[in-house]
């Protein structure tokens, strides 16, 4: 058995900035002093003293981790966001390199992270596919023998020579997954590209994936999708917090994760070192799930509406933010994702929120959920202009359906919502 | 299968990088065709949407070299070593032209291409590289003007412009792109750079003999622009071309030195921070 990728003790150490959160620009007073000091830190800068405090303000985004991958071994990495999933894959890929340990890749790594990088819309379809195929190390002759095979499993035939400004998001996004699906590197990365694009072409994806494994290449698969990693995996890690903690045969692994690490309280409450320093000026507070009569809980009644609280602090004026609701199955599989200036009034008086302690909530109507687990996930961003904080799955709750449509029957039912249909009935003779 | 078994992979070792980076020309070499396609994108993007395209290579000289030929010509009667001064002024417009885009673009390229930096390998000295390379192509398209230009004027250069010439472009693009080393990799951590770039620009401008004639200067400020590797580049291409000033002398030689201790020391500076990019950018 050959080994691809042998990982060992690596280590990764991000300093995190202390210099960026000191000077806030609140007001003129703030803008003047910085102005005045100026010429200090450049000179500071200059000799290599930096202005931040160092030793103290570093994170290991990875510690001491360690693991093989055989060749033709097709394994799934998952975690909770922050958990190192990406850091990990930047190394792996040679984009950054490791603070302590060493890794032996065998082979060319292609990875799935970088869809659509370099592609510049003034250019047509065909221009992209030679520019993105030389920016991940295809030679120019490799392009054109797959050029045929590309455009025709990004079905843009008939567009190949308009500039890809013109395109809609699905055709560009068909298009760059074409030119790196074909990549043919020894050693694949795929991270969440499966969360993009429409259903058709997901299944394209998947089935790219799996021929990609079928010739005996190596695949890093990782994903929030539990049910693709069940599929496609047969043996994957866990990580936490920057370190492995779990390789197991898929199922087993998948289970591990999915009871772990979760907080069961109906409530997250963000500590310091979950909110990424990165996402001021916001600051997320409290997740909370409650029932009709104001309790916080972690099991829903299918029969009841169930009220979502999402308390943070502005630490500035913010415009164009919206807080969004993700929820999900715990297989991965999204139900709804909404936004709290949905509707346009909302959006017009608080689409600009001055500074202060806010509540954004709503409320999930009765007979909605079918049985089983969910996970809400949630975000906030300006449209178009920044995602300030996000986490993909900041609370877990169990569904309980005595009393809801149907439950004279004992048998599991098919999908994730379970509605009170209004049925009619009758006879036509 | 089959392409898999046509070749035994390599085995790369990624590891922490430590003291002073080796160059790593050989990957350099092996994404050769990266940097030529950058160009032609670069080259190819430029033009796109605008109604006279290539012609924009030829009029930015152009017009330049007239409110040059104006101002300093016309009112101001600058001496030009006995050379008509629209020829004058163009000879040093064209090697300036190319250093101040590869300045502009290459200290840029980095952070604007952060995309590429933060998803992917490949050797980071691409981007400067071709953001030097693609203002090359300006740079031919308004030398057919110059040609044009002294055959007006009846300007006949000696014959060993063919071998002086082609080193003082290559003078040229190692000034410029040694100063895009130092800039596009501090621009990565400080963006003051974009901020001081058009003031840079401009001084540097006045520095270098471009509008005036160096060799009328008084000998302390000849003495002060030599240390500048630009006044070197654009005295050799009107020595070359016009057989105007004095040829290689010493002030040449001491330009000559600065560009090419700047080139190289922006090279491993760039070398030794490019492990960081894509945790800075």
């Amino acid at each position: 058995m050959t080994i691809a990728i042998s990982a060992k003790n690596i280590g990764k150490k991000y300093q995190i900035g202390a210099a960026e959160t000191k000077f806030r620009y609140n007001m003129l007073r703030d803008v003047l002093v910085d102005t005045v000091y100026a010429p200090v830190r450049l000179a500071k800068a200059l000799i290599g003293k930096s202005d931040r405090r160092s030793n103290q303000n570093f994170v290991w985004a990875l510690k001491d981790i360690s693991f093989d991958v055989a060749e033709g071994q097709v394994l799934g990495i998952v975690g909770r966001n922050g958990a190192g999933k990406s850091t990990l894959l930047k190394i792996l890929s040679r984009v950054t390199d490791p603070t302590e340990g060493t890794v032996a890749v065998r082979g060319r790594v292609g990875s799935l992270l970088e869809v659509g990088t370099g592609f510049h819309p003034e250019l047509t379809g065909r221009e992209n596919i030679y520019m993105n195929g030389a920016i991940l190390g295809m030679k120019r002759a490799e392009i054109d023998k797959k050029f045929d095979e590309m455009v025709e499993f990004s079905e843009v035939a008939q567009f190949i020579d308009t500039p890809v400004k013109r395109y809609s998001s699905g055709m560009y996004l068909r298009l760059a997954f074409a030119v790196a699906a074909h990549l043919e590197p020894e050693i694949l990365v795929v991270d969440e590209v499966l969360a993009v694009g429409d259903a058709e072409f997901q299944r394209k994806c998947l089935g790219k994936m799996g021929d990609v494994a079928q010739q005996g290449r190596t695949v890093l698969f990782v994903s929030h999708n539990m049910s693709a990693i069940l599929r496609l995996t047969q043996e994957a890690i866990v990580l936490k917090k920057g370190q492995l903690i779990k390789r197991a045969p898929t199922p087993e692994a998948v289970d591990f994760y999915l009871s772990s690490g979760q907080a069961e309280t109906g409530e997250h409450i963000w500590t310091p070192d979950e909110i990424p320093l990165n996402s001021a000026p916001f600051k997320p507070i409290a997740l909370r799930l409650k029932d009709k009569t104001g309790k916080v809980v972690d099991t829903v009644r299918s029969t009841e509406p169930v009220t979502v609280e999402w308390e943070y602090q502005l630490e500035a004026p913010l415009t164009g933010l919206r807080m969004g609701l993700y929820l999900s199955t715990m297989r991965g599989e999204y139900v709804f994702t909404a936004f709290d200036t949905d509707d346009a009034k909302q959006y017009e008086q608080f689409g600009a929120r001055q500074a202060g302690r806010y509540m954004s909530c709503c409320e999930i109507p009765a007979d909605f959920f079918n049985e089983g687990r969910y996970s809400l996930g949630v975000n906030a961003s300006s449209f178009g202009v920044r995602r300030y904080f996000m986490d993909e799955n900041a609370l877990s709750f169990n569904v309980d359906i005595s009393g809801a449509p149907g439950t004279q029957w004992p048998e599991l039912r098919q999908g994730p919502i379970r509605p009170r249909l209004d049925w009619k009935i009758e006879k036509l003779d | 299968m089959t392409e898999l078994t046509k070749h035994e992979p390599t085995t790369i070792y990624i590891k922490p990088a430590k003291g002073l980076a080796a160059l790593n020309l050989r990957d350099l070499w092996i994404y050769r065709e990266l940097v030529f396609f950058m160009v032609w994108r670069d080259v190819k993007v430029k033009y796109k949407q605008t109604l006279l395209g290539m012609a924009w290579a030829v009029i930015q000289p152009v017009m330049n070299m007239l409110v040059f030929t104006f101002v300093f010509d016309r009112v101001a009667r600058l001496p030009t070593d006995g050379i008509q001064y629209e020829v004058f002024s163009f000879t040093a417009l064209l090697p300036w032209g190319l250093f101040v885009t590869a300045l502009n673009q290459g200290s840029r390229s980095l952070v604007a291409h952060n995309n590429m930096v933060t998803k992917i390998y490949f050797p980071r000295l691409i981007l400067p590289i071709s953001s030097v390379f693609a203002g090359l192509v300006d740079f031919a398209i308004a030398f057919v003007i110059l040609i044009g230009l002294m055959i007006l004027f009846n300007v006949m250069p000696a014959w060993n412009v063919l071998w002086t010439l082609p080193l003082f472009l290559l003078l040229t693009i190692i000034t410029a792109l040694g100063v895009a080393l130092w800039l596009s990799a501090i621009n990565v951590k400080y963006r003051d750079v974009n901020q001081a770039l058009p003031f840079l620009t401009q001084f540097w401008f006045f520095a270098t003999p471009v509008a005036y004639s160096f060799t009328t200067l008084p000998e302390k400020f000849q003495i002060v622009l030599s240390l500048n590797p630009m006044t070197g580049v654009v005295n050799g291409f009107r020595w070359a071309l016009l057989g105007a000033g004095n040829g290689p002398d010493l002030a040449l030689w001491v330009s000559v030195a600065i560009s090419v201790l700047i080139f190289i020391s922006g090279l491993f500076y760039f070398r030794s921070m490019e492990k960081t990019f894509a945790d800075t950018i």
